[in-house]
């Protein structure tokens, strides 16, 4: 670590400025000229890197700071700054300081950066950060121009002006309005903290070493977002004498971004509550909602020692075909055999049809797609119009009608046509079609026990109204197959 | 643990936060919204982060936050917003900071649709960001493996300091299947090179910028190194009956459960055929490919795309045999019968010319 670079004063004399300690003594990072910063002369930078390290030297936080740099003049901000350092992509510095405040909530975490990178480019991310509120301290440089690509046309150029991607300079017509970024946030309910200064003398200067403190200790008292804008002198790009940038700052940039502050909510803001102490690493798997105890899998009945059931569900959103499938799914698993459920997602589930493929089987599943199901369950025509061809010869066919459309029949399937969700509705719910339906496919193919049903039934169903429902709606579903109707299985 | 029927989607999550992870930053997208969802679920209860994002952009550059800040952390997301999340990845692989990013493919280009397709391939195994960099990518064929595969991409994040994809196609997201968890879960490590916010950390910088055009080729390099030891060291594939294979079909994900099934039938008839199945699809089995290309007198890759790992399966078989290729997109999954009427085509074409080694001995 690197030695505080306040040496005591020879005896006899009083130190009354120094470097502050939140700056390196060497800039080791810069390749070279190690004493002093890349920034032009006369350039805002360097003075508003001075405010900020004077603030966190005075808050006493430099351990704790984390000062995030952006893409622009200040990328090195990093070469100078005695803090932890994180360089981000241009525009992107608020999301990646949400990321590290988040994650640890105790550092003091510093967005810096420049108007092209957070007004431009990183317009979504300043905007969401600070309606959310991040507790974080974002000091923003508007010197209305980019400076680290050679002059081109920034969001905060003002009407007029030149640039050299606005040689005729900023017409309204082109490029819009200079944008106001304060005032745009301050239309935000969440921001706890925001003002505009300037570096045009040194009056407004002492205003923004005040300011920038206050950003920074802002953030120290555990409040929400605090964003200073800074005005701030461009003397190379703006081809000006150092005097006459700052000149500019105060006559021109000043008039067109009203300095002050625009919201202080610090005496009122709430506080972000503290995070919650994590659980022991032995409560995870509860509290992700994971079975620890090993239930031993029954032994595959006999019955089950060729199960190959490749079964497709299919009906309109709603009717519950998704429902069906995964109970057919646990019910399996918890007979022993291998399962896979597949559904058709996306808008489907909303409106239109639904489908899905579920497999049982004695070996593990190859491939959970069904594409000649050995069981159709269709609750409603087009689903039976669509799959029927599909279906093996010999497989099962549940349709929920009174009979099959005449031009939608196969000899050599075993189709059993029932009015399920009318049965269900009798019993009380209409929502209960597609477990009629599963009796009645239980009754009439086996497929698998009726305990492993009933035990998916009491994993998947939680209210014990609905549960007893569905249980009157398997027996139903049952005793409807043994009824008489036109178009029974073979 | 019990096995339980779960989503694959589900599962990625759920063994994630075993694996450590304590921080989901994320924007919904069909088909990998369910991951999004458990952790919106899940990480608030076990102390973690969970926060929805603006956009993939803003997701993918939080992800760069928290890695910084030594957490172990993830997302999720599909096609269009993985598009949206290379320059973040860029980043991340140059700044060395480990992460794991599901993504869970569907149709594309543009807006193309939400059923599966396997052509996000380019992008992640490809790399869609600048610079010269990688990402390690693991191709789960079952929600099991989207529950081991995932803990293993947070071990390999962080032994290699780079992101790693968890790649799968909508149907392995979207499906149920038993997975079993881990037994024990594993406590959040920490990191020495992470900006935490105190005194150890405090002279940490991460970063990816290196101003001098030595300084830029020394770190690239020393990246390009890590990748050669990840080629070494992490290459995974499962090879199912390929010890006498003269035909042999390569498909990842879900094409390689389709083609499990027709290996076993055409078996059944006395084909020589098996299935190399890539599970690491950066570092690709080159060797294995190269080894079976020695025996094999076909290759036949099967994709959801127009044919992106072909290419790969190309570079290893370096022209030893000729590599078919079959590919549907759009949400089409080809049926066991399709792809067996293609096989029947090709294979009894290649039966009929002479193998490449016999020309080359006619030749000379």
């Amino acid at each position: 670590m690197p030695e505080p670079n306040v040496s005591a004063p020879p005896e006899g004399l009083t130190l009354i400025h120094s470097k502050a300690a939140a700056f390196y003594d060497h800039y080791e990072r810069k390749s070279e000229l190690q004493n002093q910063t890349h920034y032009c002369p006369g350039c805002g930078h360097g003075v508003a890197h001075k405010l900020l390290a004077r603030a966190i030297d005075e808050l006493g936080v430099q351990d704790r700071t984390v000062l995030v740099s952006p893409v622009g003049c200040s990328v090195f901000a990093y070469y100078y700054f005695d803090v932890g350092n994180v360089q981000a992509a241009h525009g992107r510095a608020p999301a990646v300081a949400t990321g590290i405040k988040r994650a640890r909530p105790e550092a003091i975490v510093i967005s810096y950066q420049g108007d092209g990178d957070l007004a431009a480019i990183g317009t979504a991310e300043i905007l969401h950060a600070a309606n959310r509120g991040e507790a974080i301290t974002v000091i923003f440089i508007n010197n209305a121009i980019y400076g680290m690509t050679g002059g081109q046309l920034a969001p905060t150029t003002p009407v007029g002006c030149w640039s050299t991607t606005s040689p005729y300079g900023r017409n309204i017509w082109n490029e819009g309005y200079p944008l106001h970024v304060v005032e745009t946030l301050a239309s935000l309910e969440a921001p706890v903290y925001l003002e505009r200064v300037a570096l045009g003398n040194s009056k407004q200067v002492m205003q923004a070493a005040k300011a920038i403190r206050r950003g920074v200790e802002n953030q120290v008292k555990g409040l929400g977002f605090s964003l200073i804008e800074v005005l701030s002198p461009c003397p190379t790009i703006w081809k000006e004498t150092p005097v006459e940038a700052q000149r500019r700052v105060r006559e021109e940039l000043a008039q067109l971004y009203p300095l002050g502050v625009v919201r202080d909510k610090t005496k009122d803001a709430p506080r972000r509550p503290a995070p919650s102490f994590p659980p022991p690493l032995t409560a995870l798997p509860e509290l992700l909602d994971i079975e620890e105890s090993e239930t031993l899998a029954p032994p595959v009945p006999a019955s089950h020692d060729h199960a190959d059931w490749r079964i497709k569900v299919a009906g309109f959103g709603g009717q519950g075909v998704l429902m069906l499938g995964e109970v057919l799914a646990e019910a399996g698993l918890a007979a022993g055999l291998e399962v896979s459920w597949l559904p058709s997602y996306g808008p489907e589930m909303r409106s239109g049809t639904s489908n899905c493929h579920v497999r049982l089987s004695a070996r593990p599943v190859d491939s959970p797609l069904v594409t000649q199901p050995n069981v159709l369950v269709a609750l409603n025509e087009p689903s039976l119009r669509k799959f029927l061809p599909e279906v093996a010869p010999g497989g099962y066919v549940l349709y929920n009608g009174p009979e099959p459309p005449a031009d939608c029949r196969r000899p050599d399937v075993r189709l059993l046509a029932r009015e399920f969700v009318a049965l269900a509705d009798r019993l009380g719910d209409a929502r209960v079609g597609n477990i009629v339906t599963l009796g009645a496919l239980l009754e009439a193919a086996g497929v698998v026990e009726e305990q492993f049903v009933d035990r998916a039934l009491a994993r998947l169903v939680k209210q014990a109204r609905l549960l007893d429902l569905d249980r009157k709606a398997l027996a139903a579903g049952r005793e409807a197959v043994h009824q008489e109707a036109p178009h029974d299985i073979p | 643990m019990a096995r339980q029927l779960i989503k694959g989607n589900e599962a990625i999550l759920k063994s994630a936060v075993l694996a450590g992870c304590r921080a989901f930053y994320g924007y919904p997208i069909t088909p990998a919204s369910e991951i999004t969802e458990a952790a919106a679920k899940y990480l608030p209860r076990v102390g973690g982060v969970f926060l929805q994002a603006e956009s993939e952009t803003a997701a993918i550059n939080m992800i760069y936050g928290a890695a910084s800040a030594g957490v172990r952390v993830m997302t999720a997301s599909s096609g269009p917003g993985i598009s949206l999340m290379q320059e973040g990845l860029s980043y991340l692989a140059g700044a060395e900071l480990p992460c794991v990013v599901a993504d869970i493919m569907r149709g594309g280009p543009g807006l193309g649709n939400i059923a599966p397709e396997q052509s996000d391939y380019f992008q992640v195994v490809k790399g869609g960001g600048h610079g010269s960099y990688r990402t390690i990518v693991l191709a789960p064929d079952s929600a099991q493996e989207m529950a081991d595969l995932t803990a293993l991409a947070f071990e390999l994040a962080d032994k290699y300091r780079n992101p790693v994809f968890v790649l799968a196609d909508g149907t392995i997201g979207q499906m149920m299947e038993p997975v079993e968890f881990m037994a024990r879960p594993v406590a959040p490590p920490r990191f020495p090179w992470a900006v935490e916010g105190n005194a150890a950390t405090r002279n940490n910088l991460v970063s990816s910028i290196y101003l001098e055009p030595d300084a830029l080729e020394a770190h690239v390099n020393k990246l390009e190194e890590k990748y050669r030891r990840c080629e070494r060291e992490e290459v995974r594939c499962e090879q199912y009956r390929t010890e006498d294979a003269e035909l042999v079909l390569v498909g990842y994900g879900i094409v390689a459960r389709l083609l499990k099934s027709v290996v076993e039938e055409l078996r059944s008839e006395g084909w020589p055929i098996g299935l190399l199945r890539p599970i690491t699809l950066y570092p690709f089995p080159t060797a294995a490919v190269r080894r079976l290309a020695g025996q094999a007198s076909l290759f036949a890759v099967v994709e959801l795309s127009t044919g992106q790992m072909v290419d790969d399966v190309r570079l290893a078989v370096e022209g030893r045999c000729p590599v078919e290729f079959h590919g549907r997109t759009g949400g089409n999954i080809p049926s066991t019968d399709e792809i067996i009427r293609f096989l029947k085509n090709v294979w009894g074409r290649r039966r009929a010319a002479p193998r490449v080694d016999e020309l080359e001995v006619l030749h000379a």
